[in-house]
């Protein structure tokens, strides 16, 4: 049970550290997609259909192996789980920023600037607090989409819970021959039991935010 | 890249490529129908039943469809449940796809607004009346996007079938990886073929979206 939750914390980490530099860049990425360059949008946009259609399996195969064979990188199978979440997760990112930056009306920005404020101040008083709260439940929910997706990183070698939860069954083979019911139930309720909160408080902070 | 590897290796690709697509589609025709039922009952409320389906959405939300299929494929057996590789993996993106399903056609429903529903019965429609014309129509156009998105979603989810040993793309890809090391041409190949089978549902989804935005009734 202990290894199981070492196995956890493991696949929590790399989702960690992927969300915070998605959250990162998807935020600059994102504004930059509002600047209206036609340049910028058209690589954008091929971006984000190569992310959308293109499974993160597939992905984790192409920098793991690939990269290693085409240019001569030879990435960690943690490293190369964090560049293709962090990948996949910017463009989602990004996407919710283009989104949530786009939603707001003009009319916003005109009558700060009607009221005397300057680009500043409209941005960090009016601008700014309206696109977070649409885009924190946003993200969380982006969050949780990462925990589950990195259950994916055993196939590449990394010994994450799933990984942790066979050995266990293997190891346990001869004494419990039926371990595989028990363990793969515990990961399903463990995986539940990481990713529900955050999902129940995405939906409170929707709820709470709605107008 | 050497293009008569790739041409030697397209007849296990091509296979690989009708089982996913078949799986793929199996499955999401069963998590259209979990979904739409999942919904309804959702909706309307059913005391019990909508408590039953609470439970199932939430929990295969939050969960991976890996773990889901590890569950399915390597514990169920050990209590006498015992199903084939392909079965479990139609099952598994069945139940995880109804999960989302559920939601997006829930919220569709939930989205037509209650002018409607007024307007409808002023006009003196009965129940069944408002909802065939009135409710279900409006109600599938506004989830239509969302079904779309969970298409794709699902689609790509059939990646990880290769961890139960279906022989999909994934699977058949690191096959010959493993076996002839001619990993540029594998990954290439794998990628081309996810496009073909990816872009069509991706550009259709976007049509559709624009199509249906403009068909919304009332304003907006």
């Amino acid at each position: 049970m202990l290894r199981l939750l070492g196995g956890l914390g493991v696949a929590l980490r790399i989702s960690l550290i992927s969300v915070v530099i998605s959250i990162f860049l998807g935020i600059i990425l994102g504004s930059i997609m509002t600047l209206k360059n036609p340049f910028i949008n058209a690589i954008s946009r091929v971006y984000l259909e190569i992310v959308r259609i293109m499974p993160q399996m597939v992905l984790l195969f192409i920098v793991f192996f690939g990269a290693t064979k085409v240019l001569g990188l030879n990435f960690s199978a943690e490293l190369s789980s964090i560049i293709v979440f962090s990948f996949w997760g910017t463009a989602e990112m990004s996407d919710l920023v283009r989104g949530a930056l786009s939603g707001i009306d003009t009319i916003q920005y005109e009558s700060s600037y009607a009221l005397g404020m300057n680009t500043t101040q409209t941005y960090i008083h009016v601008i700014i607090p309206q696109i977070l709260r649409r885009l924190i439940p946003l993200s969380i929910n982006l969050i949780t989409r990462m925990i589950k997706t990195t259950s994916l990183v055993m196939m590449i070698g990394i010994v994450e819970v799933l990984k942790v939860g066979q050995q266990i069954i293997e190891a346990n083979r001869k004494s419990s021959p039926n371990a595989a019911f028990g363990v793969f139930a515990t990961i399903f309720l463990l995986y539940f039991l990481a990713c529900y909160p955050i999902s129940c408080l995405s939906k409170y902070l929707e709820k709470k935010w709605e107008n | 890249m050497n293009f008569e590897i790739i041409r030697s290796y397209l007849p296990l690709y091509i296979e690989a490529f009708m089982l996913t697509i078949k799986i793929g589609w199996i499955g999401i025709t069963l998590s259209l129908a979990i979904g739409v039922v999942s919904a309804f009952i959702l909706h309307f409320r059913i005391p019990f039943l909508s408590a039953i389906v609470k439970i199932y959405v939430e929990l295969f939300r939050n969960t991976p469809l890996l773990v889901q299929l590890f569950f399915v494929y390597f514990g169920l057996p050990k209590i006498g449940i015992s199903i084939s590789a392909e079965a479990c993996g139609a099952l598994g993106l069945g139940l995880l796809g109804g999960s989302y399903m559920a939601e997006s056609i829930r919220s569709g429903l939930g989205a037509v607004k209650v002018s409607q529903t007024e307007g409808a019965l002023a006009l003196g429609m009965k129940k069944g009346q408002l909802f065939t014309s009135v409710i279900l129509p409006q109600a599938f156009t506004l989830s239509v996007p969302a079904i779309i998105a969970n298409v794709i979603f699902l689609l790509k989810e059939t990646s990880i079938f290769s961890a139960i040993s279906l022989m999909d793309l994934m699977f058949t890809a690191k096959d010959l990886i493993g076996l002839y090391y001619n990993t540029t041409e594998c990954l290439f190949m794998l990628v081309v073929f996810y496009v073909i089978m990816l872009l069509p549902v991706s550009i259709l989804g976007s049509v559709i979206e624009k199509k249906t935005r403009y068909k919304m009734f009332g304003d907006k």
